[in-house]
């Protein structure tokens, strides 16, 4: 029991920053129709900006954080201005290969400047975990939950209770009467792309000290934010949260009761379940199939 | 004059092993062959029927991790106390149960995931090729997990009267590649104008109007998933015997990024586009590689994968035959031209 306890509590850290890959990916893949292979780099990019800015420039570990927030807004508006508005209108297979060859240019660029070994970063919380009862939990996984827990919020507020969120809301359901409403979609684009892309940084640079940093990192949190979506349904926030929980508890079930080997097989069975049996995401309303 | 210029291309093709002493670049043709045969594979669904799979790589890794089980046997605990024995049999049956196994699998995911169109489709098919590499890296026991299988023999083809011929020099193997991708090439050919080929195509163009006029999409599909998966599955039992070392990394999504930039770049729903996709992809790594170190490549790969679909979205070799066409303005335009360009729509 107490290590089912356990499994809960760790599902709860790792699903505060799924959760967070997830709503950047949903609000990208559903506002602009864009598949989004570059998810995964931004999250290693957002990884890589914490180390620089703790390691190299020895600067405060909480202020690298807004430091990655920032850095992966201002690289996702330029792969938005650069690749994904002159590519306007063409079909989803081409937009999907242009950002598959963004990439692995990015991933190697990483590779390139950083090298392929992996780097740690050093944290200001105590070695020793916060025990209680039956279970423990490491102080710097607790402020990963609550920082992702207030960059949730933060977008939820932005998405619902600002004149951009609901120009965002609009574009989502018809871009066209959108445009006609007075909307800038084109601003709209660049600022969900853009967004979407810090929040991935941001997952990155909080799960990046929990784990270790290198290139490759973001490949599979691209495929677990895919399987958030999927779960979650196209462009619901509240799905992609509640995606984000579900595949952090499976994979620790999946880990803990089966085999740790195939931890990171969850979220593509779970990606394969969902579209089989349930195509249209666990709380959609919005058709996929056709 | 095609008939012509063809006969003349395989022959060139057949004589480079006979002027190309360098063992480097001959190594090279060669597995660019195999992955070429990839590439005409994908772009069976790529470019005639419209799906975008970037989970083919596992039906080319299956392909050649069964045939290289086959050929050195195995012995592996099944649930129950069950054990599952198998002793060596010849490469050429692994290569024909390896064609068997790809063509079952891609029945399967092609039964699956054939139920999702679009993005969807695309994410299905990474996520199985992703859960088989998972596989083969886990169950240690059937496939030595990360530590690879190693030592699998060279194919031998049996001679009436003469016994057998081990494929073991890199001349043998650049030969055996070459008949397989030929026969590859004609069967994907003769499929696609057939009345098969022309089932596919319609849904690819109109889905909807495919459906009215009687066409099974499912069925359809599915067929084209199996032959298309069958031939990779061809391709990397070639891989696994020719490198003779087969670790989980074959599932690289990377391997899939590089067919569908093979046939993207040379041209998808044109026969010849893979084959010239395939060359020049396949060959670059070599021309960069004293030039360049081997992660700015990869930059450059990324680079040139964009900048292809920037200007020439539907590849090299229908643009040319195009400029070509338009030249003798009396030829009409080849079909598979007119096809990309309405195929690439999604259906509303």
């Amino acid at each position: 029991m107490s290590e089912f306890l356990q499994h809960l509590v760790n599902m709860l850290v790792l699903g505060g920053t799924y959760a967070l890959l997830g709503i950047g990916l949903t609000l990208i893949f559903g506002i602009m129709n864009v598949v989004n292979f570059t998810h995964g780099v931004l999250y290693t990019f957002g990884a890589y900006i914490m180390f620089i800015v703790v390691q190299q420039l020895g600067l405060n570990f909480f202020l690298a954080l807004p430091v990655a927030v920032l850095a992966g807004w201002l690289l996702g508006a330029a792969i938005e201005l650069t690749l994904l508005r002159p590519l306007r209108g063409s079909d989803i297979d081409t937009t999907m290969l242009v950002m598959i060859g963004a990439w692995i240019a990015m991933q190697s660029g990483a590779l390139w400047i950083w090298g392929g070994v992996a780097k740690s970063v050093t944290t200001p919380f105590p070695e020793a975990p916060l025990v209680l009862g039956p279970v423990s939990v490491s102080w710097l996984r607790l402020f990963v939950l609550a920082a992702a827990a207030l960059l949730i919020l933060v977008t939820y507020l932005l998405i619902n209770r600002t004149s951009l969120g609901r120009a965002m809301r609009a574009t989502f359901q018809d871009h066209d009467t959108a445009a006609l409403m007075g909307v800038n979609v084109d601003m709209i684009y660049t600022s969900t792309f853009a967004i979407g892309s810090s929040l991935a940084a941001a997952a990155g640079a909080l799960l990046g000290p929990v784990y270790v940093i290198f290139p490759q990192m973001g490949d599979l949190a691209a495929v677990k934010a895919f399987a958030i979506v999927i779960l979650g349904g196209l462009g619901n926030i509240t799905g992609a949260v509640i995606g984000g929980f579900i595949l952090a508890l499976a994979e620790e079930l999946g880990a803990g009761y089966v085999s740790s080997g195939y931890r990171d097989a969850m979220g593509f069975l779970i990606i394969i379940a969902v579209l089989i049996f349930k195509p249209t995401g666990l709380f959609a309303r919005a058709e996929r199939v056709g | 004059m095609r008939a012509i210029i063809t006969i003349l291309l395989v022959a060139a093709l057949a004589s480079v092993p006979l002027w190309l002493r360098d063992p480097y670049l001959l190594n090279a043709l060669i597995t660019t062959g195999i992955f070429v045969i990839g590439a005409m594979s994908l772009n069976l669904l790529l470019g005639f029927t419209g799906q975008l799979s970037l989970g083919h790589i596992a039906f080319f890794g299956i392909g050649a991790y069964v045939s290289a089980l086959t050929s050195l046997g195995f012995d592996v605990g099944l649930p129950g106390d069950l054990r599952l024995v198998h002793a060596p049999w010849p490469p050429i049956a692994g290569f024909v149960l390896a064609i068997l196994v790809a063509g079952l699998c891609g029945c399967f995911v092609g039964l699956l995931s054939f139920r999702v169109r679009g993005a969807y489709f695309v994410i299905v098919t990474i996520s199985f090729a992703e859960v088989v590499r998972l596989v083969a890296l886990n169950w240690v026991e059937l496939t030595q997990g990360p530590l690879a299988l190693t030592n699998i023999p060279s194919i031998a083809l049996p001679l009436p009267g003469f016994g057998e011929m081990t494929l073991r020099t890199k001349m043998h193997n650049y030969y055996l590649v070459l008949v397989v991708a030929l026969i590859a090439y004609l069967l994907i050919a003769r499929l696609v104008h057939s009345h098969f080929g022309r089932a596919m195509r319609g849904l690819m163009e109109n889905e909807t109007l495919a459906v009215s006029v009687g066409i099974d999409v499912t069925r359809t599909l599915t067929i084209a998933a199996v032959i298309s998966a069958a031939i990779a599955g061809a391709a990397g039992s070639l891989y696994a015997h020719y490198i003779r070392i087969i670790d989980p990394e074959v599932f690289a999504f990377i391997n899939t990024v590089t067919m569908v930039i093979m046939v993207i770049s040379g041209g998808k729903g044109s026969l010849a586009g893979p084959v010239v996709g395939g060359l020049i992809f396949g060959l670059l790594p070599v021309a960069l590689r004293p030039v360049m170190a081997p992660e700015a490549q990869w930059i450059a790969y990324g680079g040139v994968l964009m900048a292809i679909l920037f200007v020439l979205p539907r590849g090299i070799v229908p643009s040319l035959a195009q400029r070509f066409s338009r030249r003798r303005s009396n030829a009409p335009a080849l079909a598979p031209v007119a096809l990309t360009e309405t195929g690439a729509k999604e259906p509303a």
